[in-house]
C-alpha cells in the first residue's frame, strides 16, 4: 500500500512539475532529446565509429575537465572569470615541449627526447615535462594573481574581468614570442598504436595515457579539498570571505593557493595536449579556454564535480559535432551551448556552488 | 571659462577636421607624409569607439563581441553592393555600372540607403541578441557578448555552402563591393559621383560626417532621459529598478544603439576597404575597441576619441616607427635578432599591458568623465557589478 502511495506521489509531482514548467525549458528539453535521438541513430548505423568517436570525445573532455577546474576553482572563490586561464594552459604547452626539447634559453642540458629514444627515457622525459609544466604554470598563475588581480579585490568585477583579458594577451604575446606564430610540433612520444584487438573501435596509448594522468589528479584535488586543512580552507572562503577571515583563516594566502591549484591542472592538461594532438600553437589557449570555461558553466560554476562532467560533456560534444556537423562548426555549437546555457540554465547541469549563486538577480 | 570649454574646443576640433584635406595636401607637397588613409581608419574606428562608449560608458555593460556588429555592418554592404548573388539583378541608385552594357548581376544599392539598412538591420541584431542575455549578470554578459562575437565571424566563414546556398562566399570573402557616389551629380565632380581610390577626399568627409552625427548622437543620448536611466542602472540596477526604470529595456536600448553605430561604422568599412573577409573581424578586434574607450576614459566622448586615436596612431605610426630604429639599432650593434624583430606584430602585447595598467592604476581614463571616476574610486559602495561599486563579497 505504502510503496504505491509513495509511487502515486511521485509521478504526481512529475506531472506538477511538467505542468509548471516553463516553455523556454520544455523546448530546450524537446531540442536535447531530439539531438540525442539523431545521435542514438547514428549510434545504431555505425556503432564502432561512434564508440570511437565518443572514447576521443571523452579523452579531449578529460584535458579541458583539468583547465575548467581552473576556472571554477577560482571562479567559485573570487568570482572571477580568469580569462588568462587558457593562456596559462598554453604556456604549460611551451613549457613542456621546451623541456622535452632538452634545450633552455639556448642552454642545451641533454639530447632531444624524441620517437627514437629508449621507453624508460620517454617515461621519464613526459613525467618531468608534466612536473616541470604544473610548477612553472601554478607559479606564474599566483603571480598573476598577485599582480593583476590581489590590487583589485575591492574593484568594479568587471575591472577585474578586464585585467584579467589584458593578462590574457599578454601571455599570449609571450608565447607569440616565444615560438613564433605557427604551429609547433610536438615529439611523437606516446604511441599512436590502437590498445584494443579489434580494428573498429579505437582506443589508442595516447588516450590511456591522458586517462592514466588525470585520474590521479583529480583523486588528489578532491582528497585535498575534502579532506586536508587548507582544503577546508578554502571552502570557507569560498562560501564567506568576511567570516572564514574571522575564524582565522588567512584569506590571501588561501586564494593564492586555489590559483596554484589552478595553475598545476592547466600545466599538466598544456602538455597532455600537447602530446595528445601533436601539436601547439601560442593562441591555443583562447579557443582551448573557452571550451573549457563552456565545460564549466555547463555544469555549474564552482562546482568541481560539475567541471569534471562539464568537461567530459563538452569534450564528446566536439567530437560528435566533429563527425557529424563538421569541425568547421565545432566551435559555433560550443559556444551556442555555452549562451543557451549562460540565458536558460545558468546554474548549470549540477548547480552553482560559487558564493553569489545563479546567474540573474 | 565654462563657455570656452563647451563651445570653443569642439568647434575648433570640427574646423580642424574638416581642413584636415588641405593641410594633408600640404604636407604631401613639402616633407611628403600623407595621413589621408590612416585619418579615415581612424574616423572608423573612433566611430566604433563610440559606439561601444554607448554599451561599456554609459550603461556599464562588458561588450566582448563588438566585433560581430562592426561584420554585420560589413556584410550588409558586400550584400546589397556587390555582384555576390548573381541569381539576381536589382540595382537602385547604385553608382555600379555594367561593362557590357547588360544587365548588371547581384544586387546594387544606393551606398546611402545601405547605412541606413546596415544600421537598422545591426540595431535589430543588437536586439534579437540582448533581449534574452540582458538579464544576466555582468560577467556572464560579458562572456554570452565574447560568444557572439565568436560565432557571428565563424559563421560567415562556414556560410559560402549553406544547404547549397552561398550565402557569404567563405573564407574568399565578397569581393567587389562598388563605390559609394552621387550619380546624379555633373561630370564635373567626377569625384563626388563615385568615390574612387585616388581622391580620397570624398571618403574623408563622408566619414566625418560619420563621426560628427555619431558625436551629436552621443552626446544627446547621455544628456536624455535613457541616458540618465542608463547611469542610473550602471550605478545600482536595484535601485533604479525601485525608482521605475525597467533595467533589461533600458540596457536593451544602449546594446542596440551601440549596435547601431558598429554596423554602421562596418559598412563604411566594407565600402573603403572594398573586400571584405571573415578573418579581418577577430576578437581581437573587439579588445582593440575596447581598449580605445578604456584607455580614453569610459563615458568620456572626448576621452574616447582621443583613445581611438591614440591606438591606432600607435600601430600606424608609432609601432612601424619604433621598428625601424630598433631595426637601424640591430643593424648598427650587429645582432640578427633586433634586426629581424617585427614589432608591430605584437602589438597586442601592448594592449594588454595598457589594459592591465589602466586598470590597476587609471580605471577612470586618461580624460575621466567625473561621475564615471568617483564611481571606480568609491570603495564604500554596497551593490551593483556593472562598472561601478563594488563586486558583492
Amino acid at each position: 500500500m505504502t510503496t504505491g502511495e509513495a509511487t502515486k506521489t511521485r509521478s504526481a509531482a512529475v506531472i506538477d512539475g511538467i505542468k509548471s514548467s516553463t516553455w523556454s525549458s520544455r523546448i530546450a528539453v524537446a531540442l536535447t532529446a531530439f539531438l540525442l535521438v539523431m545521435l542514438l541513430v547514428r549510434a545504431v548505423q555505425e556503432p564502432a565509429l561512434f564508440t570511437s568517436q565518443l572514447l576521443i570525445g571523452l579523452t579531449n573532455g578529460a584535458i579541458l575537465s583539468l583547465i575548467a577546474l581552473g576556472y571554477t576553482l577560482v571562479y567559485g572563490i573570487i568570482e572571477l572569470i580568469n580569462f588568462a586561464h587558457g593562456d596559462n594552459f598554453m604556456i604549460g604547452s611551451f613549457v613542456g615541449l621546451t623541456v622535452l626539447s632538452g634545450t633552455i634559453f639556448g642552454l642545451g642540458l641533454f639530447a632531444p627526447i624524441t620517437i627514437n629514444s629508449g621507453a624508460p627515457l620517454r617515461i621519464l622525459g613526459v613525467l618531468i615535462a608534466l612536473f616541470v609544466a604544473m610548477a612553472a604554470c601554478g607559479l606564474l598563475n599566483v603571480g598573476i594573481e598577485r599582480v593583476a588581480y590581489k590590487p583589485l579585490r575591492n574593484a568594479p568585477r568587471l575591472a577585474v574581468l578586464i585585467t584579467a583579458i589584458g593578462m590574457s594577451f599578454i601571455l599570449q604575446n609571450v608565447g607569440l614570442v616565444w615560438k613564433g606564430p605557427i604551429q609547433v610540433p610536438f615529439p611523437e612520444l606516446i604511441s599512436s598504436a590502437n590498445i584494443l584487438p579489434s580494428d573498429a573501435i579505437i582506443f589508442r596509448w595516447k588516450d590511456l595515457f591522458v586517462v592514466l594522468v588525470t585520474v590521479p589528479l583529480l583523486v588528489a584535488l578532491s582528497y585535498f579539498i575534502g579532506s586536508t586543512k587548507q582544503g577546508k580552507a578554502m571552502r570557507a572562503v569560498a562560501q564567506d570571505k568576511d567570516a572564514a577571515a574571522m575564524v582565522g583563516i588567512n584569506v590571501n594566502r588561501t586564494i593564492s593557493i586555489t590559483f596554484l591549484l589552478g595553475g598545476i591542472l592547466a600545466g599538466a592538461s598544456g602538455v597532455m595536449y600537447g602530446l595528445f594532438n601533436g601539436i601547439t600553437i601560442f593562441n591555443v589557449g583562447f579557443t582551448q579556454g573557452l571550451y573549457a570555461f563552456t565545460a564549466a558553466v555547463l555544469g555549474g560554476i564552482g562546482n568541481l564535480t560539475g567541471a569534471v562532467v562539464g568537461g567530459l560533456l563538452i569534450g564528446v560534444i566536439s567530437a560528435m559535432s566533429d563527425q557529424y556537423i563538421g569541425t568547421s562548426w565545432t566551435p559555433i555549437v560550443i559556444f551556442s551551448v555555452l549562451i543557451l546555457v549562460l540565458v536558460f540554465r545558468p546554474r548549470g547541469l549540477l548547480g552553482d556552488r560559487s558564493a553569489v549563486q545563479g546567474g540573474g538577480e | 571659462m565654462e563657455r570656452l570649454r563647451k563651445f570653443a574646443l569642439p568647434a575648433i576640433l570640427i574646423v580642424v577636421a574638416f581642413l584636415f584635406p588641405p593641410i594633408n595636401a600640404f604636407l604631401e607637397s613639402t616633407v611628403d607624409v600623407n595621413l589621408m588613409y590612416p585619418a579615415i581608419i581612424v574616423a572608423v574606428y573612433v566611430m566604433l569607439a563610440l559606439g561601444l562608449n554607448i554599451v561599456v560608458g554609459f550603461a556599464g555593460l562588458l561588450d566582448l563581441g563588438f566585433v560581430a556588429f562592426y561584420a554585420l555592418g560589413a556584410y550588409v554592404v558586400g550584400w546589397l553592393a556587390s555582384s555576390h548573388f548573381r541569381q539576381v539583378s536589382i540595382s537602385f541608385g547604385s553608382t555600379a555600372t555594367s561593362l557590357t552594357g547588360g544587365e548588371l548581376p547581384g544586387i546594387h544599392l544606393s551606398f546611402w540607403l545601405i547605412l541606413i539598412i546596415a544600421g537598422a538591420f545591426t540595431g535589430l541584431c543588437g536586439m534579437i541578441i540582448g533581449a534574452p542575455t540582458l538579464r544576466l549578470r555582468g560577467d556572464y554578459l560579458a562572456i554570452v557578448t565574447l560568444g557572439f562575437g565568436e560565432i557571428i565571424p565563424r559563421f560567415f566563414q562556414n556560410a559560402g555552402d549553406l544547404w547549397g546556398f552561398n550565402l557569404t562566399n567563405g573564407t574568399i570573402g565578397i569581393k567587389a563591393i562598388d563605390s559609394p557616389g552621387f550619380p546624379f551629380l555633373p561630370e564635373s565632380m567626377i569625384a563626388w559621383q563615385r568615390f574612387g581610390t585616388l581622391d580620397l577626399n570624398p571618403w574623408y568627409y563622408t566619414i566625418l560626417v560619420l563621426v560628427l552625427i555619431t558625436v551629436y548622437v552621443n552626446i544627446r543620448l547621455r544628456d536624455s532621459k535613457l541616458g540618465r536611466a542608463w547611469i542610473s542602472v550602471r550605478e545600482d540596477e536595484t535601485a533604479a529598478a525601485a525608482m521605475g526604470i525597467n533595467p533589461v529595456t533600458t540596457k536593451l536600448w544602449a546594446y542596440a544603439m551601440g549596435a547601431v553605430f558598429g554596423g554602421l561604422a562596418g559598412a563604411y568599412y566594407g565600402a573603403f576597404i572594398k573586400n571584405i573577409f571573415p578573418t579581418s573581424f577577430s576578437f581581437n578586434i573587439s579588445i582593440l575597441i575596447l581598449c580605445m574607450v578604456i584607455l580614453g576614459g569610459m563615458g568620456s566622448i572626448y576621452g574616447v576619441i582621443l583613445g581611438a586615436v591614440a591606438l591606432q596612431g600607435l600601430n600606424f605610426y608609432l609601432l612601424p616607427q619604433l621598428n625601424e630604429w630598433v631595426h637601424a639599432m640591430g643593424d648598427a650593434v650587429g645582432s640578427p635578432a633586433l634586426s629581424g624583430l617585427d614589432l608591430p606584430k605584437y602589438n597586442f602585447f601592448l594592449f594588454g599591458i595598457i589594459l592591465v595598467l589602466m586598470m590597476l592604476l587609471r580605471p577612470e581614463g586618461i580624460i575621466p568623465n567625473r561621475q564615471r571616476a568617483e564611481e571606480l574610486h568609491d570603495e564604500d559602495a554596497t551593490t551593483g557589478d556593472a562598472m561601478s561599486g563594488r563586486a558583492r563579497a
